[in-house]
């Protein structure tokens, strides 16, 4: 699927990267501690967090995440959305739960990649 | 680049700024991105060095990192004047973190670092010194194209 499909499932905002939203995902990871998605994520193209910090922006960039969901209506800053943009990075605003916003994309057939 | 060409590349890590941390590894990244390396090195390298550079703000009141890039491998030396690492063995234990609470709320110290940086890297080196601080050597391979 696209991100556009990740946006239109969730019936989320986009924050940033509109002109992106045709890029292809693959699979996807939702956590929010950093530490734990840099230690287990390969590969995935769609990280889901609850977390809303600069480090979230930059955990995406290390890890060429395409498409960043911010769950739980979280929503970055100016600074955040605009570091985002630089590097191309589509961000996705949301206002359901973690464990709903995961479930709905794996119903969709978006799944969480190899272990 | 010929066999004996290295560029190297230092970054002063500015401490207690939680905010700017990962910029040097964003800087990296970039560069090596740009010389043509080969994306698994540079996704090794990123991470590696993105997990140092954290650690370097989080225990150490910052420090300095330098990079040294040859056509065959990457080098990672990440130096601080922190306190120094008592159990070298414990501290690379997954899970086993002694950042604060306040450092967990936002989204490190899992107990993840170390052992993330040395699953990254091809060869790591702690050396460390209880009150004077701790060198952190990585190596990153570089494969030939096939």
């Amino acid at each position: 699927m696209t991100a556009r499909d990740v946006r239109d499932i969730l019936g989320a905002r986009v924050l940033a990267g509109e002109d992106h939203l045709e890029k292809e995902v693959t699979s996807a990871c939702g956590a929010d501690m950093m530490s734990d998605v840099l230690a287990f994520s390969k590969d995935h193209s769609v990280l889901l967090t609850g977390l809303c910090n600069p480090q979230v922006i930059r955990t995406a960039e290390m890890l060429d995440i395409v498409c960043l969901v911010f769950v739980r209506g979280k929503r970055p800053d100016e600074a955040m959305l605009s570091m985002a943009e630089e590097r191309g990075l589509i961000v996705l605003a949301t206002g359901h739960r973690m464990f709903s916003a995961c479930g709905m994309l794996f119903a969709a057939g978006l799944h969480g990649g190899a272990v | 680049m010929s066999e004996s060409d290295v560029i190297t590349l230092t970054y002063a890590i500015s401490p207690d700024d939680f905010t700017r941390a990962g910029e040097a590894s964003s800087d990296v990244k970039g560069k090596l991105k740009q010389m043509g390396v080969c994306p698994e090195a540079v996704r090794k390298v990123a991470i590696a060095m993105y997990e140092g550079e954290i650690n370097m703000v989080i225990h150490a009141r910052g420090g300095e990192i330098t990079v040294n890039i040859t056509p065959k491998q990457i080098e990672m030396i990440l130096a601080d004047a922190g306190p120094g690492i008592p159990d070298v063995e414990l501290a690379m234990k997954a899970g086993f973190s002694t950042a604060p609470d306040e450092i967990r709320s936002l989204g490190f110290g899992a107990g993840m670092g170390l052992p993330n940086m040395q699953k990254y890297s091809d060869e790591m080196k702690i050396d460390t010194v209880i009150g004077k601080g701790t060198t952190i050597f990585m190596k990153v391979n570089i494969l030939p194209a096939s």
